[in-house]
């Protein structure tokens, strides 16, 4: 803005060596700030993400009164302690009678602006999906926030088809989504028009979760019958 | 702009004021707009949005005014880009750590602060050239002036748009909520009526005190 005034004489150019000290000074400030703020955050922050997993548990899966945690890796499903939450990726639901209600776990894929991670019930009687809580999105708002609130969406999880193949390594019909209005299968995600990308983003999720997870969830389907329960 | 805005300016209430109402960044300046428009949809995000630029604006303020003398002339834009980015990330993980729910929603907005042009504007023609209190108290001003025009439309665009104020509901099940005003055309719906109003009032004011026509 000073253009529109009368330079003042031009002072003689500082040293390339002072320019980059100065640079160097605010930039190891920055640094500090930031980390001292971060130690600070950090723990306050994990404890508000499982408090929010937790809610989207019991958000998804409406019934469950009480959840167990799980680690699914490589071919294995290993129940966790209460303790080690941020550990687990699937979650069992039971209801009041200790039958498990559902499984819930995690998704992601990529969106419009950044990944979209989800958090999705699957009902392993049913072999469907039942439902999913967005957990973290940059989806711009008012257009991709929709797949949560918008009612048409929803209704294609009551419940999606994620059925095996009869080798059980792999979903029998890749869960899609398509176009608003053309979905004639079960396995197949009605998109919202208008939200195209992020409707798309939770089919893959959806997809290329349930593809890695579920073949071992369904193979290790008696670790999650609940431990206290007598059936 | 009358005087040489290279001059350090004295303390006086105009150097409050001047943000609130004289220069206000969004109703007189039109600057900031995409925080303005996207997050206003209700008061809730529309005041958390304006906390968390008023806190940017000060912080980077008083430390660009800390630093004036020290940073290179030929340098000071990237300066003062990192030293605005470091308060929006101190602001983000604040955020977070305050209230998921309110991240959720303000979404990528928070970590945008660093390009609202109203904060770097204030660095480069303010805090730069005056003193520590100055650049603060110029800086509270904007901020002040940012954070009640957000919540002009927040509070406008939440009543028509969801029938709420704050979260409490107003009318009662039986009102139809004008759902446009909680999308993002109704943020430009909203602001043309307050920008309308603004403008009516501002030249009334001139009208009835004509030697004051020049914005200081």
């Amino acid at each position: 803005m000073s253009d529109a005034f009368p330079p003042p004489p031009a002072p003689a150019l500082p040293s390339s060596r002072k320019l980059i000290t100065a640079l160097a000074a605010i930039a190891v400030i920055s640094g500090l700030l930031v980390a001292v703020t971060y130690q600070v955050t950090a723990p306050v922050i994990k404890k508000n993400q499982q408090a929010a997993l937790e809610r989207a548990i019991f958000q998804v899966l409406p019934t469950a009164t009480a959840h167990a945690n799980f680690r699914l890796e490589g071919n294995a499903l290993t129940p966790l302690p209460a303790e080690q939450f941020a550990e687990a990726n699937v979650f069992a639901g039971y209801d009041a009678d200790h039958q498990l209600v559902g499984v819930a776990m995690e998704g992601s894929a990529r969106g419009y602006q950044d990944v979209v991670r989800i958090l999705y019930a699957y009902d392993p009687a049913q072999q469907g999906i039942l439902g999913f809580t967005v957990l973290q999105s940059s989806e711009t708002p008012g257009i991709g926030d929709k797949v949560e609130s918008d009612d048409a969406f929803q209704e294609n999880f009551n419940p999606l088809d994620a059925s095996l193949n009869a080798a059980g390594d792999a979903l029998a019909h890749p869960i899609t989504t398509v176009k608003n209005g053309r979905k004639v299968n079960a396995w197949e995600i009605d998109g919202i028009s208008g939200a195209t990308i992020t409707s798309a983003a939770v089919g893959n999720a959806l997809n290329t979760s349930a593809q890695a997870m579920l073949p071992t969830l369904i193979a290790n389907q008696h670790l999650l019958t609940p431990r206290k329960g007598d059936e | 702009m009358a005087t040489d805005p290279r001059a350090p300016e004295t303390l006086s209430l105009a150097t409050f004021t001047q943000g609130v109402w004289k220069e206000n960044p969004v109703f007189v300046m039109l600057l900031g707009l995409c925080p303005v428009l996207a997050v206003t949809n209700t008061a809730t995000n529309a005041l958390a949005m304006g906390l968390a630029t008023t806190f940017v604006l000060l912080c980077s303020g008083v430390l660009v005014s800390l630093l004036r003398k020290i940073i290179p002339k030929q340098v000071r834009i990237a300066c003062y880009i990192i030293i605005i980015a470091t308060f929006v990330t101190i602001v983000d993980y604040a955020i977070q750590a305050i209230s998921l729910d309110l991240h959720r929603a303000l979404g990528a907005f928070i970590q945008l602060i660093v390009v609202n042009c109203v904060i770097l504007g204030r660095a480069e023609s303010y805090a730069s050239k005056n003193p520590v209190t100055n650049a603060f108290v110029n800086a509270l001003g904007m901020g002040v002036g940012f954070t009640l025009a957000l919540l002009c439309l927040g509070v406008v665009r939440e009543v028509l748009g969801f029938g709420s104020l704050f979260g409490f509901e107003l009318f009662g099940a039986s009102f139809q909520p004008w759902a446009v005003f909680a999308l993002p055309p109704g943020g430009f719906f909203a602001l043309a009526g307050w920008l309308f109003l603004f403008a009516l009032i501002r030249k009334r004011r001139t009208a009835a005190k004509p030697e004051e026509s020049h914005v200081a």
